[in-house]
């Protein structure tokens, strides 16, 4: 091991240590002092965030025999992760004290996934995919079953471990078929066998429709979504806020690098599989969404809907150009995706005064009234969510239908445009409640919630007007990807 | 037919059908005994591929200590059996694709070029533990580091999800 080992990896070393003490401090705060350890787990995000960025400047850098990287995709990705923490830890600070889940365990969860999450934006060799994947699911397992005397929490962590298990399985084979016919699971190495024609390719294209199958789950894509409404709906609020950003992310981070960097060989057999997979879970969940009544179904579907938009990316992958402009418009539309998520499911959480009953879309009306900023922010999230200016949704839309239509898939893009238009109808809806509806929402004042959703919903407008310098860093964080 | 290839297959189906037998069984406790041979019988697949320690490691890991735990949790619980029939009509979608992912399985078989397939590459390297620990904490001294912590929350989230705070039973 060497001083650039080390440094490669300083940041998931940093978080994993900071959460390992984290569990350990809680023994020695009294229990009215618990609170303290929201802090101290922001404080740790931040001192990682703020290394990840001094690190941003340095070159490309392989560690550990060429296990994991840093490089600017790896960047990219770790500022998001920490920055998806961050949101988890401010959504959850008052939160877990209402619903009574605020055990000293919760925050090092959240830290040790936001970990995996980094090692898995870093991974280089399957192998590591396999255990970022696993490390960044095992706290989520155990943070959806967080609020266990409640039926509903308890049968969520449940479903989404057994079917979790399952995609992991799916992983695990469709590693092991990737090795046998490349005989290596570096993915600089797959490549390198499939280029000099020494790789078997149906065997390689076997493990890559099955490692498609384990990350489709963990992204929610259609057919693998089954999991996500009930445990969307049955986690607490806090907990799905941060899967619904963090896991999504972090499984598009692990297929982008591994279809992306590792398969382009197989672009021919697999980019007509992604565009049908992207058309499907556009549609569905689309389709699905309109009919929910339930908030947090709703968000789920959604966010399943949304998954289909960034597979996208995907489908482009036979030219060249079209392709990296593909990947950074995911990059672009992750980050837009994450602060629109997080923002909705924080005015969820703003709004879940009664725990036991599911908020109703119909829960929203009068929310104008009787709190200006919160509708505000709603609306901002939604229209970005729609994709409707001014906001980032909007213009990720754009970068990703243009590279699709680049790509040569003028249906696809069809198919985005049309299912973005269906989804407007659920999700004005909620605007349409807020502002033209009477109605008496109560609402939970908390500053560090407040805060959070403040601060997304500026960024998704601000950002929005000039997104240049920010699509900038993204295709430069894909340039060396390829 | 080398004596190796013949042996494989009989490992193979019964690998195979034990899996099927722990999946198909009401009984929760005939399960866990299917497991264990299926786990022997791939300890006997490490073996044919020169990798000794692997087998024994499976079978002193996964048959003996692993099982011995399912054994006494299933006793525990007191879930020996499922009750009711099983329901044949739910099993026809999943063997139906099980079977279409076994005929392309047979087809990639069929249209390998069998050169270039790993799979059969054995190495002596693997028989001598001292080497494998070399490369475990050399090579793969990454993926050892993240399995531990992978572990460690593990533990973390059994203990979390099974001890029942005193402030729950007064809420």
């Amino acid at each position: 091991m060497t001083i650039t080992d080390f440094s490669v990896i300083l940041p998931v070393t940093l978080l994993t240590a900071w959460a390992s003490i984290l569990l350990l401090a809680e023994l020695f705060l009294p229990r009215a002092q618990r609170p303290f350890l929201a802090l101290l787990a922001a404080l740790g995000l931040a001192l990682t965030l703020g290394i990840s960025l001094a690190q941003s400047a340095q070159e490309f850098a392989p560690g550990f025999g060429g296990m994991v990287v840093r490089d600017g995709f790896s960047n990219f990705l770790n500022v998001l992760f920490l920055l998806t923490g961050l949101f988890g830890v401010a959504l959850s600070y008052r939160y877990n004290q209402r619903a009574q889940i605020e055990r000293g365990e919760y925050y090092p969860l959240l830290l040790f996934s936001v970990a995996g999450m980094m090692l898995m934006g870093q991974a280089a060799d399957l192998i590591v995919v396999f255990l970022a994947l696993e490390l960044l699911s095992f706290p989520l397992y155990i943070l959806s079953a967080f609020a266990y005397p409640r039926p509903q929490s308890e049968e969520a962590g449940l479903k989404y471990f057994l079917l979790g298990a399952f995609a992991s399985g799916f992983v695990v084979y469709g590693i092991a078929l990737t090795f046998g016919a490349s005989g290596s699971t570096d993915l600089a190495r797959i490549v390198a066998s499939v280029a000099a024609g020494s790789a078997n390719l149906p065997l390689l294209t076997a493990g890559a429709g099955l490692l498609l199958v384990g990350f489709g789950f963990k992204v929610a894509a259609v057919p693998f979504h089954m999991w996500t409404p009930d445990v969307y709906q049955g986690a607490p609020t806090s907990v799905t806020a941060f899967m619904a950003a963090g896991a999504k992310t972090a499984g598009f981070a692990a297929l982008l690098r591994v279809f992306g960097a590792a398969f382009p060989a197989l672009a021919a057999d697999l980019s007509p599989l992604m565009a049908i997979l992207a058309a499907v879970t556009m549609l569905f969940g689309n389709l699905i969404a309109v009919a929910q009544t339930d908030m947090k179904r709703m968000l789920a579907y959604s966010s399943i809907a949304q998954a289909g938009y960034l597979l996208m990316a995907f489908a482009p992958f036979e030219i060249e150009a079209a392709r990296t402009m593909a990947v950074a418009g995911a990059l672009f539309y992750l980050l837009a995706y994450t602060l629109a998520s997080f923002g909705s499911w924080g005015v969820v959480i703003a709004l879940e005064k009664d725990l036991d009953r599911h908020l109703s879309i119909g829960d929203f009306a009068g929310l104008a009234r009787r709190s200006p900023w919160l509708a505000a922010a709603m609306t901002v999230f939604m229209l970005s969510l729609t994709g409707l200016p001014p906001t980032l949704g909007l213009v990720g839309k754009i970068y990703l239908f243009r590279a699709v239509i680049e790509g040569g898939m003028v249906w696809l893009a069809v198919i985005g445009a049309l299912t973005s238009v269906v989804s407007a109808f659920y999700y004005l809806r909620i605007v349409v409640n807020m502002f033209m509806r009477e109605g008496e929402p109560a609402v939970e004042r908390e500053w560090w919630l407040e805060f959070a959703i403040g601060a997304a919903a500026v960024v998704t407008v601000v950002v929005s007007l000039w997104p240049f310098p920010l699509f900038e860093w993204a295709e430069w964080a894909v340039m060396k990807l390829f | 037919m080398s004596l190796e290839l013949i042996l494989f297959f009989v490992l193979a189906i019964i690998a195979i059908a034990t899996a099927l037998g722990m999946l198909l069984s009401r009984s929760a406790v005939y399960s866990a005994l299917y497991l264990v041979v299926n786990f022997v019988s791939v300890a006997i697949f490490y073996l044919l591929l020169d990798a000794p320690f692997i087998a024994l490691s499976q079978i002193a890991v996964y048959a003996g200590a692993i099982m011995v735990l399912f054994l006494f949790v299933i006793m525990l619980i007191g879930l020996e059996t499922l009750g009711g029939e099983l329901n044949w009509r739910q099993l026809v979608w999943p063997l139906a694709m099980g079977i279409l992912l076994l005929v392309q399985g047979v087809f990639l078989v069929i249209q390998r070029v069998g050169r270039d397939v790993y799979i059969g590459q054995t190495g002596t390297q693997l028989s001598d533990p001292s080497l494998m620990a070399r490369v475990l904490f050399t090579d793969y001294l990454l993926p050892f580091q993240v399995t531990a912590v992978l572990l460690l929350v593990a533990m973390i989230g059994a203990i979390v999800l099974s001890k029942r705070e005193k402030s729950n039973q007064e809420a």
